[in-house]
């Protein structure tokens, strides 16, 4: 079946990648970061990740506006809780049809401008969303309280098998609570599904053609191709995944608030995907889980913390090394990741994966110096 | 009518910092062609040499005065502000003029912050694409915006007006209307004419000294201007360091009118690509006029006869309006044809 | 207008204004079916918005451009391409961050599967008959050795080739070449016209803009020299060599 066929590199890839995403528990413990809470955002924001980089990697239309989708999903998610059920797969369902209508109506307008403009556009529909959020929209979402699950709520498909429960139910699939380790695993194997979708989509004649666009769009429709309906594509397909990853963020934690479409947020995940790698496949999801990480242990950290570590200083060095370096960590988290976001842009535009294959070449350099005379490996261009 | 003049009075102080953030992100990306995302910083960060100013001036040392007992018997503690140790009799007035003063603070201040960001990052963008120099001055902006939120913290720093200007003025009365029909708070008013000043400065100066016909030149044609064998690049970061300390300015006249924290220069970034964009992008002209535009719809948009009709337009008036204006005229009200495209 | 039948494009009566000033008066050309029609001329003739009013990219002020019974005007690119119209550009537009294979496989796509299609379900590597065909094509115009390659390390002249390859592809009804020898060395022009003498013979009607004289003359079947926005002659090329009101333009006299 030509659905499930993948390149055979691309087969061990997905191989290597379940195995490294199921494992977690596994080889995150010694890291310290082996609970359900943080594992489960490794993979809901390597979802957003991923998705937004079908857009930003494949054609190049970099979008500020993100992290709209992100919210509508969530939104989406807790009014299904709300209104039907507590099952996530209905929540997922109508979370990615959501971002979908809205992504098509603001990807209909803002892909008729390109460049810079295209990126204002997105952050101007993705600001407007925000503040409506905030103000006129209330009603649905709850404004500055964010949107929470009650006792009260209707809830007519749970209400139909059984009672009212005293207090707050949590969302489950298909009866199975998913709470900890649950949540987990409902995340991970979501986000093993839409990486194949991904790389289904890289590698198909479509996600050529996508690069195409971004290579030379003149060219692209003078050999005929209307590229609006391909970048339009594009991003509702994004848009889908960021809803998707919304989705998953309101059944791990049912409540939505709206500073979750805030620029700063599709600023985040526009760092992810850089400081992984831009147009690479599994760039995004290094770059999700980096950022992740680091804000993780970045944010506990503390001075007291700080002063054990840098314990071995003398008394004098100590007290300022733990002063400048208190600045970056805890509260100034963000600090950090500003920095690391313009020291990537600088210095790494290729990101983590452009880097690893230059660490690689070095290698490979020496390693064809020695056997010179053998047959030159046909590298394939732009792959 | 008298409230079509006061929603449009109200407009104005908004626009005017809408126009002034505008025109110095229109003159970058003119000058050097870089789309400066952490333009908006910039006006924060002059914001906060207000804040910072008035900080340090009134700064307490405490003496003990062992001579003196205080009310509950114990040695009085003599608390002098640091300006009146150096300042003496003049210490008052510096606290008042607390915010005007600091404009002397802020533009070396500004001037310094605007040619380092140029010569230390920004001129290593040039020739990388516009997705790049977003990414990296958006970086940037995070940097900055966090950078002082470590030492202000996150909360906002309300700053007051000199005393001199707290009233309001009766506009109403000027224009012949019968007294109190349509006041108009003083500092606001200072704000328009300074901001009058600033725009009235920069443009006599790109169009009247030899360095502004250059640039005016280099905007229109780098190649040409470069091949005359004139060192456009270091004109250009000069006006870079222009753009950093206009909008510095801009932010340090504001503080009065809002409270500025850290996240303050997001805001208004966002607003102002908004205004250039409408503007057209590359046009001083455009930039002005459509700030000035902006702010004064955003004023009518926020009265609550046209709240009660469409309810949230002056949430995504500005918005909105940009995305029209994208849609219908690209090239912004003055901008020219093509520019930024692809 | 009528057209005769074996025309295949009829630039009818084409008038185009730019303010006041006249950049295409009275233009009438009918390109013959499987012929190579060469339009030449000095600098600043007007060729390029003659070519730009016939794929569409510029609306005539009067007159239509007429492929094969549809009017052009007014089309969008994509649409021109997909009749059969394809376009070699003076600076060669190829897509410089995908391999040269790529290149040329993206147009057969196009041409297979129309102007938009969610291609996803199957690999580009199963994509036998496409691959194989876009291989004959670089066979073809020699850069077979260099489909691996990213097509942004070819040189001038080869990323030339690469352009034809990549309309060669789509076995076009119409093939239009801007300037193919433009800024090119001695050594690139000639293999450019050795190939694409090569490919006369495929029966493909070619119209060819230039501004080279000598490159069309071993070419074209028939030539039109436009001067100051009007054809001043039209013939077979001994003919237009010889036309005294030809050499004047191009050695002077023509601004």
């Amino acid at each position: 079946m030509d659905i499930f066929r993948l390149p055979r590199k691309d087969v061990i890839t997905l191989a290597l990648f379940s195995i490294v995403v199921l494992t977690m528990p596994i080889w995150l413990a010694p890291l310290g970061a082996a609970y359900p809470g943080l594992m489960q955002q490794f993979a809901i924001f390597a979802i957003f990740a991923v998705g937004f980089n079908i857009l930003f990697g494949l054609t190049g239309y970099l979008s500020f506006g993100h992290a709209a989708f992100l919210g509508v999903g969530s939104y989406t998610a807790v009014w299904s809780f709300k209104l039907l059920t507590m099952d996530a797969i209905p929540a997922l369902i109508f979370a990615i049809i959501m971002s979908g209508v809205f992504a098509l109506a603001i990807g209909f307008v803002s892909l008729r401008r390109s460049g810079i403009y295209f990126s204002i556009l997105t952050l101007a529909f993705a600001q407007m969303s925000y503040n409506l959020a905030y103000s006129v929209l209330t009603p649905i979402t709850n404004g500055e309280t964010a949107l929470q699950l009650t006792s009260q709520d209707p809830r007519i498909i749970d209400m139909m098998f059984r009672d009212r429960l005293a207090g707050l139910p949590s969302p489950s699939l298909l009866g199975t609570s998913l709470g900890g380790y649950g949540g987990f695993y409902l995340c991970a194997a979501i986000l093993l599904v839409v990486f194949f979708i991904a790389q289904k989509i890289f590698t198909s004649p479509f996600g050529m053609q996508l690069r195409a666009i971004k290579s030379n769009q003149t060219r692209m429709s003078y050999t005929g191709f209307n590229t609006r309906p391909y970048t339009l594509a594009a991003f509702v397909i994004s848009g889908m995944y960021a809803g998707l990853a919304g989705g998953l963020l309101a059944v791990t934690d049912p409540l939505a608030g709206a500073e979750r479409m805030q620029w700063t947020a599709s600023g985040e995940v526009v760092l992810m995907t850089i400081l992984g790698g831009v147009g690479t496949l599994l760039g995004p999801v290094i770059g999700a889980w980096l950022i992740k990480y680091m804000e993780n242990i970045f944010s506990a950290f503390n001075a007291r913390i700080l002063a054990d570590l840098f314990s071995w200083l003398p008394d004098g060095v100590q007290d300022g090394v733990v002063l400048v370096s208190s600045k970056f960590v805890g509260e100034g988290w963000k600090l950090t990741e500003g920095l690391v976001f313009v020291l990537v842009v600088v210095f790494l535009p290729g990101g983590i994966m452009e880097g690893t294959r230059r660490i690689k070449s070095l290698f490979g350099a020496r390693r064809a110096n020695r056997s010179a005379s053998k047959e030159q490996l046909s590298t394939t261009a732009a792959e | 009518m008298d409230a079509i003049l006061a929603q449009l009075l109200n407009g104005l102080d908004k626009g005017a910092a809408y126009a002034l953030i505008a025109l110095g992100l229109t003159l970058v990306f003119g000058t050097l062609g870089v789309v400066n995302f952490a333009h908006g910083a910039l006006f924060m960060l002059g914001a906060f040499c207000a804040v910072a100013f008035r900080q340090f001036i009134t700064t307490e040392t405490v003496t003990i005065d062992e001579t003196q007992l205080s009310p509950w018997g114990t040695p009085l503690e003599v608390r002098t502000p640091m300006a009146e140790q150096w300042f003496g009799d003049w210490a008052p007035f510096l606290i008042d003029y607390s915010v005007p003063i600091s404009i002397v603070l802020a533009i070396p201040f500004m001037l310094l912050v605007g040619i380092a960001m140029e010569r230390g990052l920004i001129k290593h963008f040039y020739k990388r694409s516009h997705a790049e120099q977003i990414l990296v001055t958006f970086g940037l902006a995070i940097v900055l915006q966090e950078l002082v939120k470590t030492f202000f913290g996150p909360n906002p720093w309300p700053q007051p007006i000199p005393s001199d200007f707290r009233g309001a003025a009766d506009v109403g009365a000027w224009f012949g209307m019968q007294a109190g029909a349509v006041t108009y708070p003083l500092w606001r008013l200072v704000y328009l004419l300074f901001a009058g000043v600033i725009l009235g400065a920069v443009f006599a100066f790109l169009r009247f000294t030899t360095f502004g016909m250059v640039v005016r030149a280099g905007m229109a044609d780098r190649e040409t201007v470069g091949l005359l064998g004139i060192n456009i690049d270091r004109r250009f970061t000069i006006m870079f360091g222009i753009a950093a300390v206009v909008a510095g300015l801009a932010g340090v006249m504001y503080t009065p009118l809002l409270p500025p924290n850290y996240n303050l220069g997001m805001d208004f970034l966002v607003l102002s690509f908004v205004v250039v964009v409408v503007g057209g992008m590359g046009s001083l002209p455009g930039a002005v006029a459509a700030g000035f535009l902006l702010g004064i719809l955003q004023s009518f948009a926020s009265m609550t006869q046209i709240k009660a009709l469409i309810p949230g337009i002056d949430q995504i008036i500005i918005y909105f309006v940009a995305v029209v204006i994208l849609l219908v005229r690209p090239r912004g009200l003055l901008g020219r044809r093509g520019v930024m495209e692809g | 207008m009528k057209t005769p039948e074996n025309v295949v494009l009829h630039v009818a009566d084409v008038h185009k204004n730019f303010g006041g000033l006249h950049a295409l008066a009275d233009i009438d050309l009918q390109v013959e079916e499987g012929k190579t029609h060469a339009i030449i001329g000095p600098n600043g003739a007007g060729k390029s918005t003659l070519l730009n009013v016939v794929i569409g990219r510029l609306a005539p002020t009067s007159g239509a451009v007429v492929f094969d019974g549809q009017v052009l005007t007014g089309k969008k690119p994509h649409e021109i391409n997909q009749l059969g119209v394809s376009r070699v550009f003076q600076t060669p537009e190829i897509f410089t961050d995908l391999s040269v294979l790529q290149n040329v496989m993206t147009p057969a796509f196009a041409k297979r599967d129309g102007a938009f299609k969610v291609n996803i379900f199957r690999p580009l590597d199963d994509e036998k008959a496409v691959r194989e065909e876009a291989e004959a094509t670089l066979e073809d115009v020699g850069l077979i050795d260099r489909r691996a390659v990213g097509a942004g390390s070819l040189s001038r002249g080869d990323k030339r080739r690469l352009e034809l390859a990549m309309c060669l592809i789509q076995k076009p009804r119409l093939l239009l070449l801007d300037e193919p020898t433009a800024g090119m060395s001695r050594h690139d022009t000639n293999t450019t016209i050795e190939l694409l003498k090569k490919i006369k013979s495929r029966g493909m009607t070619k119209v060819i803009i230039e501004h080279d004289m000598h490159v069309v003359f071993s070419l074209a079947d028939k030539i039109s020299v436009l001067a100051g926005g009007r054809i001043i002659a039209e013939g077979l090329p001994a003919d237009v060599r010889g036309n005294p009101r030809v050499q004047e333009a191009y050695l002077g006299g023509a601004h």
